[in-house]
């Protein structure tokens, strides 16, 4: 295998370990300062402890909303990545310049959005830079504007990611020419399929912030036209959340079999799982606008269909993940037909957080079904209903997928063994309490017709019923369950924290970091599996089906038309 | 390619699920006639929206157009419903009622809570959705969508009376 059993990543490839572990740096701070915004909102919203004002709720939306999703799971993916490639390909990605080049874009993007972000505390103009702002939650809808450095952080993340993508492409080249016969190791397989598709499907968003929102708020054109941002933001809104899910899938596929104790089960059908989600992605962000007059029900149905498609790589995945669960589980001396269960070591918090992480998103996967469902969705869109889904689904299965992987990878990226290993065994457990909690509340508060993204949780004119249990047990329940994930949270962070400065060093010929081969190998697919740049054609086709129609309509009668004029929050 | 029986009986069962939720929006579209948000409501330029017909003063409100059907056009703005904040919207049980909306700033949510009633307003776009309520009953409505820092105090209210008794002549 790559990584020699007794030789560590980070003796192996030093200036690609130091890449990640930055990368992660940056991406755990993110994800501490996304927990503190949670913690209190939800503590506000629910009307337990008000710290904040209703008037501020949404800076404290904004700046949760962009360090969980656009800063923390974003980086999660390199960081994985950036391990991954050179790992499975066994080289060096080659340039470390470039490397370095890419990170250092993405951070300076960061800090300029947190700036913007952050000055939403700021009442009034600032010198010079006049109303700093960015109160526009992290789908930053036109006219809704912020303040021209928000858009251009984003802009200059967006870019790092493209740059992150080319790193691995050219690895995956130089590779290919040293190893024509060879079939692509799998993890990289992984890595290249996604960052194929996040390039294809960011396009969306690059166009929305370069050529419309980024003019528009530096007064450079009057007017931008709502739908067709708001088309292009979910051009890419929806795919980034498979895009943020592949690391999740990169550690289920090839780190958990080995956790459980055993192999993969199949590596043909993880490749048909990347395909189908290269294919099938990009071309399903309509379903965010089932509810937007404007765009045609035709398209709606088309996208409904491709959405209900996507299931099915979701859905072999369960399959694999539980069958090489179960493999290991008997390799480690389970039996039975449930009490194999028994045999998993649900004590290592590296597999305890990654089997929650499968319990929750296959819970996160019925109620996107019903979001998917274009009339089902009637009765829970924009409700607590879909922030419900997507904390089952980025916020758990992905972050705690991440939580275990970096567990996994800490002693390979830095030489030393994770401190604290209590608190590191019951951290993934809090999550699954504070997430059990927080996410039934979610749902049944949105079939009772709460809506998301709202600082109050009662209104004036009526009042809300619930459909199952009562308002102020759902209250409660939230309230509860955020709380705990704020602490599992810091408690992720403090190991992590202890280890770096406290973590003692591992004698390498003890540990064994090696993935195992599948049971069934690459070898046993066909050619045409890897054959990427016929993947790639495909997909731009079903992009340009699904979109090219609407957007030309749009273009065509004018690209600022109807236009709306910039308005502040 | 080698595919384990159990893996192979898997997807199956996961394709036959699949065709089957696509069948029941189907089912549901061309059945039962669930009429859903779509384009036919045209496009209207926001910063005009007062001076049009139907969004303007006179043209807000409740109007009768058919025999038993009703249209009400809503303007929504940043935080406010008009109508339907500072006075409420009232229509009667039994009978087709279309709304048409429209923002005249920014997206906006408008939901019905506890109905099927649960669109985006978008400036630009004029929405157009087609309902009918059989319990009379107060209805909360409120903007869903994120539209500014006074957001959490948009809400207005739907009085739906029972037939007999809505007078034809207020509207």
């Amino acid at each position: 295998m790559a990584t020699g059993q007794n030789e560590l990543f980070k003796d192996k490839f030093p200036t690609e370990a130091k890449a990640v572990r930055r990368i992660f740096v940056v991406g755990v701070i993110t994800l501490g300062i996304g927990a503190i915004m949670g913690v209190l909102q939800v503590l506000h919203r629910t009307d337990k402890l008000r710290i904040i004002s209703s008037g501020d709720y949404y800076t404290y939306l904004t700046i949760h909303g962009v360090n969980m999703v656009i800063f923390w799971a974003i980086l999660a993916i390199l960081g994985t990545f950036t391990w991954a490639v050179p790992r499975s390909l066994d080289r060096s990605l080659g340039n470390p310049k470039f490397t370095c080049g890419w990170i250092r874009l993405g951070l300076i993007g960061i800090i300029l959005a947190e700036i913007a972000m952050f000055a939403g505390f700021i009442k009034g103009d600032v010198p010079i830079l006049g109303n700093m702002q960015a109160d526009v939650l992290y789908t930053f809808y036109a006219p809704l504007k912020a303040h021209p450095i928000f858009y251009i952080g984003l802009a200059l993340y967006v870019i790092a990611s493209w740059l992150a993508g080319f790193d691995y492409f050219t690895a995956l080249w130089d590779w290919k020419k040293d190893n024509p016969d060879e079939r692509i190791p799998l993890q990289t397989f992984i890595a290249v399929t996604t960052m194929m598709f996040w390039q294809l499907a960011s396009l969306g968003i690059a166009i929305e912030v370069l050529f419309f929102l980024l003019p528009w708020s530096l007064g450079i054109i009057p007017q931008v036209d709502p739908l067709l941002t708001r088309t292009l933001f979910w051009m890419t809104g929806h795919p980034i959340v498979y895009f943020w899910l592949m690391p999740a899938y990169l550690a289920w596929y090839t780190v958990l079999p080995k956790l459980s104790g055993g192999r993969l089960f199949s590596d043909p059908l993880a490749r048909v799982v990347f395909i189908l989600f290269l294919l099938l992605s990009s071309p399903v962000g309509f379903h965010h606008q089932y509810m937007d007059p404007g765009v045609p029900n035709g398209f709606k149905y088309v996208v409904m269909s491709n959405t209900m498609f996507l299931l099915l790589p979701s859905l072999l995945t369960a399959f694999t993940a539980v069958a090489s669960m179960e493999h290991g589980a008997r390799q480690r001396g389970g039996t039975g037909r449930l009490g194999w269960l028994k045999a998993l070591p649900w004590e290592k918090p590296q597999f305890s957080a990654m089997a929650f992480a499968g319990l929750f998103f296959a819970a996160g996967g019925f109620s996107g079904m019903v979001n998917a469902a274009l009339n089902l969705n009637y009765l829970v869109h924009n409700t607590l209903w879909v922030p419900g889904h997507f904390h089952l689904t980025v916020g758990s299965a992905v972050t705690l997928t991440m939580m275990g992987l970096i567990y996994w990878l800490f002693p390979q990226l830095t030489g030393k063994d994770l401190s604290l290993k209590g608190l590191a065994m019951v951290q993934p457990y809090l999550w699954f309490i504070g997430m059990t909690f927080m996410s039934n509340a979610m749902h049944r508060a949105g079939l009772a017709g709460v809506p998301r993204r709202t600082a109050e949780p009662t209104y004036r004119l009526f009042d809300f019923h619930a459909v199952l249990g009562n308002m102020s047990e759902i209250r409660w329940q939230l309230a509860i369950g955020g709380v705990f994930l704020f602490i599992s949270a810091f408690a992720f962070i403090a190991v992590l924290v202890a280890s770096v400065f406290a973590g003692s060093r591992i004698d390498a010929a003890q540990h064994d970091f090696t993935i195992p081969e599948p049971l069934s190998g690459p070898e046993d697919g066909p050619l045409i599996l890897d054959n990427l740049k016929l993947w790639g054609a495909i997909a731009v086709v079903l992009v340009l089906l699904a979109y090219g129609v609407p957007l030309m309509s749009w273009v065509t009668d004018g690209p600022l038309q109807p236009g709306a004029i910039p308005v502040r929050p | 390619m080698d595919i384990h029986k159990y893996e192979k009986i898997w997807l199956a069962v996961a394709l036959v699920f699949i065709v089957g939720l696509v069948a029941t929006v189907t089912y549901g579209a061309l059945g039962p006639g669930i009429k859903m948000v779509s384009d036919n409501g045209g496009t209207i330029s926001p910063a005009n929206v007062t001076q049009s017909e139907r969004f303007s003063a006179q043209g807000r409100g409740v109007h009768k157009v058919g025999p038993n059907h009703y249209e009400v056009n809503v303007l929504a703005r940043q935080f406010l419903f008009m109508p339907g904040t500072t006075q409420p919207i009232t229509v009667p049980t039994d009978s087709k009622i279309t709304f048409y909306y429209t923002s005249a700033d920014v997206i906006h949510g408008f939901e019905i809570v506890g109905t099927n009633v649960n669109t985006m307003v978008i400036p630009g776009q004029v929405g157009k959705m087609t309902t009918r309520f059989e319990e009379p009953g107060e209805y909360g409505i409120i903007c869903n969508e994120y539209c500014g820092s006074g957001h959490h105090t948009m809400e207005g209210k739907l009085n739906v009376v029972p037939k007999s008794e809505f007078n034809a002549s207020e509207v």
